[in-house]
């Protein structure tokens, strides 16, 4: 099992060399000067040179990968071109909030999506089943920023039980980090509830069909456990392959929440560093986010041979 | 004579409306003493699963409800208990066996923690005493090693040591009862012989009664006490095995054992100087396994086999499950590329060839496959299955249409039903249409994958008549892969057997049937069930 896991993320190298490459091209490869572009339309000839010579791209494009694959092997991923701060400082600073709206996010909505499924599914047919579907269905179809501002006018402006904005951090405030962080776990969460309910519903429908549900029967099991203990274990590698598909997702998901609620983490730096082309920060975002999504397949990968003893890889 | 463990009382289960008959099962009456094996026989749609699952109180909800009678388990009736006594009888006072070992088992569960499962669910044992228990009750069942096969999941386990499994969990409380469904229909025969072994030396043992479902007569001239015939959700007859084997006295009962096929070959009219149609020489196929970092494994799932087949001959590919005879039957088609060795079509090697240069000699090829119910795409018609071939290969549509009306006719079906779809039509009658899919392409050869292996004995029979009467009417060579040595002893002209991938006897049906060489397939003989019974032959009243 653990040459097993070593294996495994040993093989993550390649693909996070051809992460690497691909960000690396595409800045270069992008029509135009980048220098110029990052200039502005009234640069002299003089400033666009300097700026060339300060990004190294007058050098050969294969020293310049060189250079820029040793920076990033020492965790450098450049200066950002508007506020000269390290772009892994800038991204330190923003990473807090964003990564716990996602695990809120992600705890909550499987926490309430998978119990939600093994019902929908044990009662399948039902007014309960049904009552699920309509649920999910809701889920599905409303946009994030809307269900964000339902939720304000509803639960802050209306209700006043938590606040309209902002971030707290769990680890000086927790009390207000809960109440902060609330409303935008609801409002990200509802499209993932529904996302993983259907998966479930259907994955252990389909389960509770095998022969082994009889077994487990016949040996006198009661249904709760024939649900959980035989049905659920057999129905996760697919629940498991969706949670992992929505985070992967999510990241898009927490940009717009984060504009709704005005949380200052890495969505609103990317939306920021977008809208000023400020390409260094872009090049470490996507380099970070890739890595994040390489980590997640692994972890994913790692779990499905845990859930199903015949996966190997 | 002592007090039935199992007493069924006019059992009647109603089916939902609109379904094809109103009762599933009606006034079934029959009872099991302890240590008796009781065989409930009967073909598909019989009522026999029925029954076993309305004693087990696992009937599906809704669906299916007892409409009247009594099963009383040591006196007590069972359908007055409520969902939770039932869970306290089932698994400790009853236990059940299923049909697929393959699939019985939960694949994420550790076998060992698969049986300590009903000691959880029934007892209040420590951990210890638990795995002791297991541990117990796997060596009772003659699994090897139970130290270590204790914590095996059930993918790492053959289909015979999972049923084994299956036992041990079903023994592991002592039940007074325990009904085995099918228990042994998926197994080798080999296997098959060992768990009735198993079942009989554990009947012995604790005094179990059995109630053993069952549609093969082998089977219950094995292993049986008494048994039930049902019909249509009746019981038509039942008694002592000897009495109801030997003498049957329903009409159905007789069709039933009639159709048994006999270990002793019929003669059969000599082929030996046709011209040889199919050939293979050296014909090897290996599979290869591993990936990236693992060392790479091989498997020689066809190993050396050379086989010849005349104009006018069938020839039979017997053996186990993994032995390769399917793996022969798909080089031939072509259906997959063999690894090397040619396969020679009258004289043409067609082993290697490209799928361009294949084309032509695809037509000379047809296969029918063992499951009916999968072979046919449900969504075209009947006609169109049988047309496509020739259509493909240039017939115009009106004429291809006019062959399968003929066809149609020729496999005993009626021309006007092409326009219907497979899911209307049984089991046989689908084979039947899949064999005149294959003679649709005017073949010179056709390889026959199990093809009664699906079908209930009764259909099993006119199927292979139908199958050695298309070989007579067209001149074919078939190539007649089965498991069954009974159905091989019937309709073959010559018989290979096939061992791991290599083929260790070959010769006429009557030589290998009279005087078998290899002690594999001496082994073979020995464990077919029911080989001591002459099917069929019944005394004079």
């Amino acid at each position: 099992m653990l040459t097993f896991i070593l294996k495994r993320a040993l093989s993550t190298i390649p693909v996070m060399g051809v992460v690497a490459l691909t960000v690396f091209l595409l800045l270069r490869l992008s029509p135009g000067d980048p220098a110029s572009v990052i200039a502005g339309d009234y640069a002299t000839a003089e400033q666009i040179a300097k700026i060339r010579t300060q990004l190294g791209l007058d050098q050969p494009i294969f020293i310049q990968f060189a250079h820029w694959l040793g920076d990033l092997m020492r965790g450098d991923l450049g200066v950002s071109i508007f506020s000269n701060l390290p772009v892994t400082t800038l991204i330190g600073q923003r990473i807090e909030p964003t990564l716990m709206l996602a695990l809120t996010t992600i705890v909550f909505s499987v926490v309430v999506a998978v119990p939600l499924g093994v019902l929908a599914a044990w009662k399948a047919h039902t007014w309960v089943d049904r009552a699920v579907m309509v649920f999910a269905v809701v889920g599905f179809s409303v946009p994030v920023f809307v269900m964000g501002y339902f939720l304000i006018y509803g639960f802050a402006l209306g209700l006043h039980w938590f606040p309209v904005q902002g971030y707290r951090s769990p680890f000086s405030e927790p009390g207000q980090f809960v109440s902060h962080i609330t409303l935008p776990t609801l409002a990200l969460s509802a499209i993932y509830i529904a996302l993983i309910a259907r998966i479930t519903r259907a994955s252990v429908l389909e389960v509770l069909e095998e022969d082994y549900i009889r077994t487990a029967r016949a040996k006198g099991q009661a249904e709760i456990k024939v649900l959980l203990r035989h049905a659920l274990g057999n129905a996760a590698v697919p629940i498991v392959t969706v949670i992992g598909l929505g985070v992967a997702f999510l990241i898009g998901g927490v940009v717009v929440t984060e504009s709704v609620f005005n949380i200052p983490g890495l969505g609103r730096l990317v939306v920021d560093a977008i809208l000023k082309r400020d390409y260094p920060i872009i090049q470490g975002l996507i380099l970070f986010f890739s890595f994040l999504y390489i980590a997640l397949n692994l972890v994913i990968d790692i779990a499905y041979t845990v859930l199903d003893p015949r996966i190997r890889y | 004579m002592t007090a039935p463990v199992l007493d069924v009382q006019g059992l009647t289960v109603r089916l939902p409306a609109r379904a094809d008959r109103v009762n599933a099962v009606e006034n079934v009456s029959f009872a099991v003493t302890p240590g008796e094996i009781v065989c409930v026989v009967g073909e598909s749609g019989s009522g026999k699963s029925v029954t076993a699952h309305a004693v087990m109180g696992l009937l599906p909800a809704r669906q299916l409800t007892v409409a009247a009678g009594r099963i009383l388990l040591e006196g007590d009736d069972l359908l007055t208990k409520t969902p939770a006594e039932m869970r306290h009888i089932r698994g400790a006072r009853i236990g059940m066996i299923f049909q697929e070992p393959m699939t019985a088992l939960n694949p994420v569960m550790r076998v060992g923690d698969q049986i300590a499962e009903v000691l959880d669910i029934h007892t209040k044992l420590s951990e210890r005493e638990r795995r002791q228990r297991v541990l117990d009750v796997m060596a009772s069942v003659h699994l090897p090693e139970p130290e270590r096969m204790i914590d095996v999941y059930p993918h790492q386990l053959s289909g015979g040591q999972r049923q084994r499994i299956m036992i041990a969990a079903a023994l592991v409380l002592d039940p007074v009862l325990l009904i085995a469904d099918e228990p042994t229909t998926a197994l080798d025969v080999a296997t098959q012989a060992q768990i009735l072994k198993l079942m009989k030396e554990l009947r012995e043992r604790r005094n179990t009664g059995v109630l053993f479902i069952t549609h093969d007569f082998g089977v219950v001239a094995e292993i049986a006490h008494r048994v039930v015939v049902m019909q249509h959700g009746r019981v038509v007859e039942q008694g002592a095995t000897q009495d109801v084997l030997r003498r049957p006295r329903d009409e159905y009962t007789r069709t039933l054992i009639r159709a048994v096929p006999s270990l002793s070959p019929p003669a059969r009219a000599s082929v030996a100087d046709a011209p040889v149609v199919l050939e293979t020489k050296h014909l090897m196929m290996t599979y290869k396994a591993g990936g990236f970092f693992e060392k790479r494994r091989e498997v020689k799932a066809a190993n050396d086999v050379n086989l010849c087949v005349r104009r006018g001959e069938m020839l039979g590919v017997v053996g186990e499950s993994g032995s390769g005879k399917s793996t022969v039957a798909r080089c031939i088609a072509r259906l997959i590329v063999p690894s090397d060795g040619a396969i020679l079509i009258e004289g043409a090697d067609v082993a290697k060839l490209g799928t361009r240069a294949l084309r032509p000699h695809r037509k000379r090829v047809q296969i029918v496959f063992q499951d009916p119910y999968r072979s046919l795409n449900p969504r075209r018609s009947v006609g169109d299955a049988i047309t496509e071939g020739p259509v493909n290969f240039g017939m115009n549509a009106g004429e291809a249409v006019a062959r399968a009306r003929n066809l149609m006719r020729l496999v005993g079906l009626d021309p006007d039903a092409l326009a219907r779809f497979p899911h209307q039509f049984s089991g046989g009658q689908r084979q039947r249409i899949c064999i005149a899919r294959a003679l649709a392409m005017d073949p010179e050869i056709l390889v026959a994958d199990e093809p009664v292996s699906a079908l209930d004995v009764s259909v099993q029979a006119q199927v292979l008549e139908l199958i050695d009467d298309v070989r007579k009417r067209f001149n074919l060579a078939v190539l007649f892969i089965t498991h069954d040595l009974r159905v091989a002893a019937q309709v073959c002209d010559r018989i290979v057997v096939m061992h791991k991938g290599e083929v260790v006897e070959e010769g006429t049906t009557a030589a290998v049937f009279a005087a078998p060489q290899h002690a594999y397939t001496k082994a073979l003989f020995d464990s077919a069930p029911g080989r001591n019974f002459e099917f069929g032959k019944f005394d004079q009243e």
